[in-house]
């Protein structure tokens, strides 16, 4: 293959996955009633019919309040865990990182269902509390990695240099190991957070009409009507991702140079 | 295990004498989590699974009976169908990306890694509402047709198999350019070049140095995009067919029917097919490296 025409190949991919995408903010920022590109001006129309919808608003503030819920208990579970795995013996270790890290492969559909399954009979279906629960076992396999990926640059014999010099078991977590894997724990709760705030399909089964999502509230438009102001939530949602993310990632480079 | 790793094992032995409850701490540290996702995740989906082989009575005839079900077979078929045509279409669209990445200045290959990952981010929701409002009767490539005056009626395109290919694919290609552009940027660049200066031709680096080395990101890349193209369904239900059901809405849809035996059967056939998936791929050498940085 020439060099001139891998080029262009990868030029029209690269568009290919960035179009549609872009296209949702342009649209979102159009002045027209219904969908139509190019739009005839822009304007912050569905921005003002989101802001003016008690539906919209009441969607976001549970998925905001969800997402803070399950980034509090996933990640102190799930970097307690972390520190425990790295000190169990190998056997022990692949099984329950099997058990921690096989929400990531099983099917999402499965996982719902079997959730919904369990749940129901609780009475947790339309709560925010079985949405934090269920978000909380999709959300720590990416706080327990990430943790266990800092930790892996840790070495023991600090903590064991605090533990001589005096310092409490906790004493000597505070002070030593987690300053040190602070960014490790900080990159895996902004993950946990982006999981549970566009989780759909277990939304799907778990908010019942009691308490629906943000995502799950797109569902139902999407399904029934297809209004521009989905484009407008879809572009805040695209915004905040990115945001969480390049701090993410600005954490990383700070660590890796640290 | 020669006489050098006799003789530094035995300060370890010193200092960690070997204690009863050595363990103790760690599994406190992990004993939380497990028992979290043992009650909330682990046993509500074996409880459901069970089902399929206790109800109506113990026995496997659930399972006997899926291969003469007719809807099963034909959604299965639909399903395998679509996860192939997306594998296909990724491995064709990503590799020569991967490829260019792997040859390109490093400022430069993150930006492409930046476009790569951009869509990797963004909620299926939202990448599904895109592919929506493109392919839609009045969609956008519809308009752009109808307007440049190549069609006079608008095409059919979404709900159609097309459709829910179009967008896996779109949703899919990160996951395809990563365990590939991983491998790729591992190859040592001495070796094509040496290969040149001896006589081959740019087709033929590629064909028998690059693409041999590579094989382990293209087998990584294709399982995981096959594994996960199998459970879809955010996408399939919003811009496919009714008519091309995949495996997972044919199981939301028996749930909604409380049809839970047959829901469970078919939850334990899409596991198993994906766990075994998984297993065959870790026996492929040198694929669990590609495979760590491809995992969402």
């Amino acid at each position: 293959m020439n060099r001139p025409a891998l080029k262009l190949f990868v030029a029209v991919v690269l568009l290919f996955l960035a179009l549609p995408i872009l296209l949702i903010v342009v649209v979102s920022f159009s002045s027209a009633a219904y969908l139509t590109f190019p739009p005839p001006s822009f304007g912050l129309r569905w921005y003002r019919a989101y802001v003016a919808s008690s539906e919209w608003l009441a969607a976001t503030g549970l998925s905001l309040s969800v997402a803070t819920a399950v980034v509090i208990l996933s990640t102190s579970l799930g970097t307690l865990a972390a520190l425990g795995l790295a000190r169990l013996p190998g056997g022990a270790r692949a099984a329950v990182a099997a058990l921690i890290l096989s929400p990531l492969i099983v099917p999402g559909i499965v996982v719902a269902i079997g959730i919904y399954y369990a749940f129901s009979r609780y009475g947790l279906i339309g709560t925010p509390i079985g949405l934090v629960l269920a978000h909380t076992c999709l959300a720590v396999p990416f706080v327990v990695t990430s943790v266990a990926a800092s930790l892996a640059g840790f070495d023991r014999r600090l903590e064991q240099a605090a533990r001589s010099l005096g310092a409490t078991p906790w004493g000597a977590f505070r002070q030593v190991t987690l300053p040190l894997i602070r960014s490790g724990v900080l990159v895996g709760a902004l993950f946990a957070f982006i999981t549970s705030f566009d989780e759909l399909i277990v939304a799907l089964f778990l908010s019942g009409s009691g308490a629906v999502t943000l995502p799950r509230q797109m569902w139902d438009d999407l399904r029934f009507a297809i209004d521009p102001t989905i484009a407008a939530v879809s572009t805040l949602t695209i915004g905040l991702t990115a945001l969480l993310l390049g701090g993410a990632h600005l954490l990383r480079n700070r660590s890796a140079r640290a | 295990m020669s006489d050098a790793a006799v003789i530094t094992d035995i300060p370890l032995v010193r200092t960690f004498p070997v204690r009863p409850f050595r363990h103790t701490g760690a599994v406190l540290l992990v004993g939380p989590l497990v028992l979290f996702m043992v009650v909330f995740y682990a046993l509500p989906v074996l409880a459901m699974l069970a089902r399929s082989v206790t109800e109506p009575s113990l026995s496997l005839a659930n399972f006997t009976r899926l291969a003469h079900d007719s809807v099963f077979l034909h959604v299965f078929g639909t399903t395998l169908r679509t996860a192939v045509a997306v594998t296909v279409g990724t491995l064709l669209l990503g590799y020569p990306v991967a490829l260019a990445m792997s040859r390109m200045r490093p400022n430069a290959a993150k930006l492409v890694l930046v476009i790569v990952l951009l869509p990797f981010w963004t909620s299926i929701l939202v990448r599904s509402y895109a592919w929506m409002v493109l392919l839609g009767r009045h969609g956008l490539i519809n308009e752009a047709l109808l307007a440049a005056g190549v069609l006079d009626t608008p095409l059919r395109l979404l709900n159609t198999p097309i459709a829910v290919h179009v967008a896996m694919i779109h949703i899919m290609l990160p996951y395809m350019i990563l365990p590939l552009s991983s491998v790729l940027r591992q190859i040592d660049a001495a070796l094509p070049r040496a290969a040149a200066s001896l006589g081959a031709t740019q087709w033929g680096v590629f064909r028998q140095v690059v693409l041999p080395l590579s094989m382990p990101g293209v087998v990584a890349g294709t399982l995981l995009v096959f594994v996960l193209s199998l459970g879809f369904y955010i996408t399939p239900a919003l811009v496919g067919g009714p008519r091309d059901l995949m495996l997972s809405q044919l199981i939301a849809q028996q749930v909604d029917l409380l049809n839970w035996s047959y829901a469970a059967c078919l939850s334990a056939t899409l596991l198993a097919a994906t766990l075994l998936l998984l297993a065959l791929c870790q026996m492929v050498p040198g694929v669990r490296g590609a495979f760590r940085l491809g995992v969402r």
